[in-house]
């Protein structure tokens, strides 16, 4: 019998119960409004990106895109100066995003090293070490590292942290680029652990039990099979904790010293974009220049930030393809 | 045949002594953590510092309209996101098809998760105040009422941030559903609504609460985005409004004004009080009250999910 005769047989015959318009009406409607609520969602994150860039491009009408980068002022002797210098609010306004990138990224990448060693580690530990009915318990712990609010982190850094390195290193300044990596440190490592937990944990355990068979220890395993195998989530992990430190804002505010210096420098204060817009954006006039250059920094954090998530993402992905067999 | 006995791995015996005492490590710096704020903070607990005002510039008093700020935002987000987040995973899961549509729909709730909290805040006052706000003045004729910083933006503004970990966690529960029980409904001649309502969402429920638990925590911790919508460093009075209907009137949070914020209070402490060493104690008292908070919100989710987790073992 045909497939499609049969379904229509089973339609007609006597067991078979017909919708009625009410219940068809009824459940177009309730489609419809889940349609609703869908669409509504996917409008808001369009509108997220609409609006970002149209403000944020606004300040390229005013605003060229080289005086992002620099601005050329003659000096006292004639001679062209080239400065790389952020002061929206001076007589000559200097809208160089360079040293907010340079804080920016003088903060991210201590605190995406020193996490990945801390962080991959202890996602060693949780998967492959750890007593596994002891891990029930550490998971939801690295849960709750990761659920402190970040203004916490800055302020504990603000108080204990900074003192304690201002002793231990002694640095130009208090407030630097180093102890704000370390606060941002702590938001990245439970990021790093419980993603490189997940990538270990995915392993089939065939690899493991085929690696011991030839002998090898378990050291040897972890080292030569797991991670190997598991590198590319790992890797993902460590994208993603470092997107997380490039848009974290609380604790570069509190803890980065907010000096736009142009330096290479650890111990010196920095300003990050993201503490840039959360320091002036309270106090700019809408619709100045100034206003929209926030906003054109808003526009390079995001895209920043949306390239690392998006490549995290196709790695998690291909890995998740790779590994069900 | 007799095995051959293996020789001591002494790097691997060292490597994974590294792995294990950095973990132990990572413990130890937590509980350092959380055991100074909690030494510093219980203090100055007590009844009054949870419900009094702030009183003396700040260097006396408590916390109070801190506290219920961040209940009223928290309440608002919770209004405005949860059932729109719901809803449209209802939709993404039970009614849309896989297209490359639906599929560029996920990835990008997923690498909203990722955007930068303060690139939220920008949003919200772009979008919130300066284009919703300050056309409904116009439209209303209110003067200067909607088009500035507030409460409902502040909560509007959370509730877009907290959206996609609403979505995902709804998606996460309904997917795992069995698809048989959706097929069993529907051999019961149950229509598409009455096996989501009947079957389907009994079984997530669980987990899209632990959604909202999550998206809760998150938004009494998030401080950035409400930096410049409307949270306040000090009022004299909470963002309440009596709501008139005839001679009965009850209060009612008023969406409409600036509020403070506990995880803005202590920011705001912390870097521009007047006199920080003196407000050191309320600092780490107010700081105290939102880990436990969060904390509190967390192991609700974490045991939530928990039995989630068991009930699906059971399936």
């Amino acid at each position: 019998m045909e497939e499609k005769e049969f379904f229509q047989k089973a339609a007609d015959s006597k067991y078979a119960k017909k919708i009625g318009k009410h219940t068809r009406l009824k459940e177009s409607l309730i489609k419809f409004f889940f349609a609703v609520n869908g669409t509504m969602a996917l409008i808001f994150i369009v509108l997220i990106f609409v609006f970002l860039f149209k403000e944020g491009f606004k300040a390229l009408d005013h605003i060229g895109l080289l005086d992002f980068l620099y601005l050329d002022r003659p000096d006292a002797s004639g001679n062209i100066e080239r400065v790389f210098q952020w002061y929206p609010t001076s007589e000559e306004p200097r809208y160089s995003l360079i040293p907010l990138l340079i804080g920016t990224f003088l903060t991210a990448f201590p605190a995406t090293i020193i996490s990945t060693l801390l962080g991959v580690g202890a996602g060693i530990y949780l998967s492959e070490v750890a007593n596994p009915k002891f891990k029930e318990f550490l998971k939801p712990m690295i849960e709750l590292f990761a659920g402190i609010p970040t203004v916490v982190l800055g302020f504990i850094m603000l108080v204990v942290g900074a003192s304690f390195f201002n002793d231990l290193l002694n640095p130009a300044n208090r407030l630097n680029a180093f102890v704000a990596s370390i606060g941002l440190s702590f938001v990245i490592i439970p990021i790093i652990a419980s993603l490189t937990e997940d990538a270990l944990h995915s392993i089939p355990n065939d690899l493991r039990m085929a690696s011991y068979g030839l002998g090898a220890t378990k050291w040897q395993t972890i080292s030569k099979v797991i991670l190997p195998a598991a590198f590319s989530g790992v890797s993902a992990s460590i994208l993603l904790g470092f997107g997380r430190a490039i848009g974290e804002t609380m604790i570069v505010l509190m803890c980065a010293g907010n000096a736009a210096n142009l330096t290479s420098n650890i111990f010196l204060s920095v300003r990050t974009m993201t503490a840039t817009i959360a320091a002036e954006m309270g106090e700019v006039s809408q619709g100045s220049d100034h206003y929209y250059s926030l906003f054109f920094i808003g526009i390079v954090l995001f895209t920043i930030t949306f390239f690392l998530n998006l490549i995290a993402e196709i790695i998690i992905n291909k890995m998740r393809k790779k590994n069900t067999f | 045949m007799e095995l051959k006995k293996r020789k001591i791995d002494f790097a691997g015996f060292l490597s994974l002594g590294i792995v294990r005492l950095t973990f132990f490590f990572l413990v130890l710096i937590l509980i350092l953590l959380l055991g100074k704020i909690f030494i510093e903070g219980i203090n100055v607990i007590s009844l009054e510092f949870l419900f009094d005002e702030p009183r003396n510039n700040m260097t006396e008093g408590g916390i109070g309209p801190a506290i219920f700020g961040t209940v009223a935002v928290t309440l608002l987000m919770v209004l405005f996101a949860v059932p729109l987040g719901v809803f449209s995973a209802i939709y993404l899961n039970e009614y849309a098809k896989d297209t490359f549509f639906s599929r560029i729909i996920r990835t990008s709730i997923n690498n909203l998760a990722g955007v930068p909290s303060i690139v939220f805040g920008l949003f919200g006052l772009g979008f919130f105040i300066l284009f919703i706000g300050k056309n409904l003045d116009d439209v209303l004729q209110t003067g200067l009422l909607f088009g500035q910083p507030a409460l409902l933006w502040a909560s509007a503004t959370l509730a877009v941030l907290v959206l996609p970990i609403v979505i995902v966690s709804t998606l996460e529960a309904l997917n795992s559903v069995p698809k048989s029980h959706r097929d069993a409904s529907y051999g019961l001649g149950a229509t598409k609504w009455q096996t989501i309502k009947n079957v389907v969402l009994p079984q997530a429920r669980p987990g899209i609460l632990t959604g909202t638990i999550l998206a809760i925590s998150r938004g009494a911790g998030e401080t950035a985005p409400i930096l410049f919508l409307g949270a306040a460093f000090f009022l004299p009075n909470l963002p309440v409004a009596d709501l008139c209907i005839g001679d009965y009137c009850i209060p009612m949070i008023n969406p409409t004004e600036q509020f403070m914020y506990l995880a803005y209070h202590i920011f705001i402490m912390a870097t521009q009080s007047a006199n920080p060493t003196k407000t050191l104690p309320i600092q780490y008292g107010s700081t105290l009250v939102l880990i436990v908070l969060t904390f509190l919100l967390n192991i609700t989710a974490i045991i939530f999910r928990y039995r989630f987790r068991k009930l699906l073992g059971r399936l």
